[in-house]
């Protein structure tokens, strides 16, 4: 019998074979893990991984940089903008170009935003596996202004499609900062609520504290990074390491935890979110200073000419007709660019033969190698456990297959 | 610097450098790979962060294993690259970096390479029995629905040629 595709309960002497997934309300997107029990606690447990594997490396093969850019939203849907973001970003190392000045604020911005709302995903689903429901309600109306926000900027709340390469789509209409100081109002008070409902709750304490514990070596040698690496005490952020976009101009701390379980997992995402309202804020007074600008570089080769330029002057037209049917020139090599998103570092690998689709793409998603440490983190544990390590990975099947 | 101690520690093991847009890259000698790793190990490259593999079909050897390194003090990258043919098994760094499980198994199950001294190498994302290796790049990009394979009208008739 082969123990890790059971397809009815199986039991094999003690154990008994468990299927979690592929579509358990606790498992957060089509993942599949094969529990070997032993009474209530794990003796082993085997992720099984791919049910949302798109192909999108081969797709972008076949596909124009530009293309590329709306299968980035389907990586990590929870924060697509950051995606849009590091893409680009990847790009444009490639191509050896920087964005304006103003559209580098408005990326820190809305990847911000991002995190704010991929942590409110990843720390009140985790309450609601665990069994605190109303922390969950509290932070999804704030999500839901975040939601509102990438609304007005993109035209779209989840697969955003928001940069392109050498800029942004468009600029935030005017609206956009009203709103945004009413979320920057209301939010700091969100946090103080769910901390309330949380922090220092004696069962929440009991479920999250001493489960999914790890060493900083360990989360090192698995290849943690984000919330994750720092919950186990290793300061490290893509942010300030190796600043992008200008963040070396921002004032923010790093949170970090010590002993990487569960409940530091929580308060590092808690704080993140506080710090990340930190940098939007310097984000609104940056826009206040630079006033109106382009966001997007002035040179026709690499992104699409204004559309009144395309309708009334032939040189315009000419460029918009060569870039959608020939795409970009691009040189000859290969670029990895690593941005530090909600998850950790996500890193694009991309080769270029200079034609007009990358010869090779690659995504790096972070919690690929955090989810790979599933069995290590949970053998031993309980099943509820298993749960809550499961929910405090914030694994993100798009991202995970790809 | 940690490309100019490679080479005085471990002479010849590196057979190309290149450095683009700021990104280090040293091509390394497959029987080498190992010792390569652990010297950058010793050095504070201790976070292998991603394993891939690029196809060049016409190139003798027809593969890179590429292996993206951090130091995390100082916040360097170095990418390690390997080339081999598809017959060739490359050293597995399960050994030395536990997140290279997976990795290794992607790069098993996307482009048919071995690796040697990997505990469980088998297929990740696709299914066991699936015909092909996706990301080579003779492997069709469409060709109709993998599950009609019994009514002749899929691609898999052609992929399940291309299993050597």
């Amino acid at each position: 019998m082969n123990p890790t595709s059971p397809t009815t309960l199986k039991r094999v002497g003690d154990h008994m074979i468990v299927n979690l997934g592929p579509s358990h309300p606790s498992t957060h997107g089509t993942l599949r893990i094969i529990l070997d029990l032993e009474g209530e606690f794990v003796a082993k447990a085997t992720p099984e991984i791919g049910y949302l594997h798109r192909g999108v490396e081969k797709l972008g093969e076949n596909l124009s940089y530009h293309q590329f850019i709306p299968l980035t939203d389907r990586l990590n849907y929870c924060s697509s903008i950051m995606n849009n973001v590091g893409y680009t970003l990847a790009v444009e190392k490639l191509l050896g170009i920087q964005d304006p000045p103003r559209s580098q604020v408005i990326r820190v911005l809305v990847s911000e935003l991002a995190r704010i709302g991929d942590h409110i995903v990843c720390v009140g689903i985790n309450a609601v596996d665990i069994g605190a429901f109303t922390a969950f309600l509290y932070l999804f109306k704030e999500r839901e202004t975040i939601y509102d926000l990438f609304e007005m900027a993109a035209g779209q709340r989840l697969h955003t499609s928001f940069t392109r390469i050498g800029g942004l789509m468009r600029d935030l209409p005017e609206a956009f900062l009203p709103l945004l100081d009413q979320f920057l109002d209301s939010m700091p008070r969100t946090i103080d609520e769910m901390e309330k409902l949380l922090t220092r709750n004696p069962i929440w304490h009991d479920r999250t504290k001493g489960v999914g514990k790890i060493t900083p070596e360990d989360a090192i040698t698995w290849g943690y990074t984000g919330p994750c690496l720092r919950a186990a005490g290793v300061a490290q952020d893509l942010r300030k390491g190796q600043p992008y976009l200008g963040y070396e101009t921002y004032d923010f701390d790093i949170p970090i935890g010590t002993s990487g379980d569960v409940y530091d997992r929580y308060l590092v995402r808690t704080e993140e979110m506080r710090q990340s309202l930190r940098i939007v804020e310097q984000c609104v007074q940056k826009l206040k200073e630079l006033g109106p600008g382009p966001v997007l570089v002035d040179d026709y080769k690499i992104a699409l000419p204004p559309k009144e330029k395309v309708y009334t002057r032939m040189e315009s037209l000419i460029h918009h007709f060569k870039l959608v049917m020939h795409g970009m020139d691009t040189p000859v090599g290969e670029v990895y660019s690593a941005t530090e998103a909600a998850n950790g570092e996500l890193g694009y690998y991309i080769v270029s033969d200079g034609g007009k689709s990358p010869y090779r793409i690659h995504v790096r998603p972070p919690c690929y190698p955090i989810f790979n440490s599933f069995n290590d983190q949970v053998k031993g544990t309980l099943i509820a456990d298993a749960v809550a390590i499961l929910g405090a990975m914030n694994v993100i099947a798009g991202e995970l297959d790809r | 610097m940690i490309i100019e101690r490679i080479e005085e520690l471990l002479p010849n093991a590196i057979l190309d450098r290149h450095d683009f847009r700021g990104d280090l890259t040293v091509v390394v000698d497959r029987s080498r790979l190992l010792e390569v790793t652990d010297l950058l190990f010793g050095d504070g490259f201790q976070m292998l962060l991603d394993i891939t593999a690029v196809d060049f079909l016409n190139r003798d050897p027809r593969f890179d294993v590429v292996y993206h390194f951090l130091n995390l003090n100082n916040q360097d990258r170095l990418r390690v690259k390997v080339r081999v043919n598809a017959a060739d098994a490359v050293p597995s760094l399960t050994s030395r970096f536990k997140c290279a499980d997976w990795s290794e198994r992607e790069v098993h199950d996307m482009f048919g390479l071995s690796f040697d001294g990997h505990p469980e190498l088998k297929r990740l994302l696709m299914w066991e029995d699936f015909p092909g290796h996706p990301l080579r790049k003779d492997f069709p990009m469409d060709g109709g629905d993998i599950f009609c394979d019994d009514t002749g009208a899929s691609y898999a008739g052609d992929a399940k040629s291309l299993q050597a």
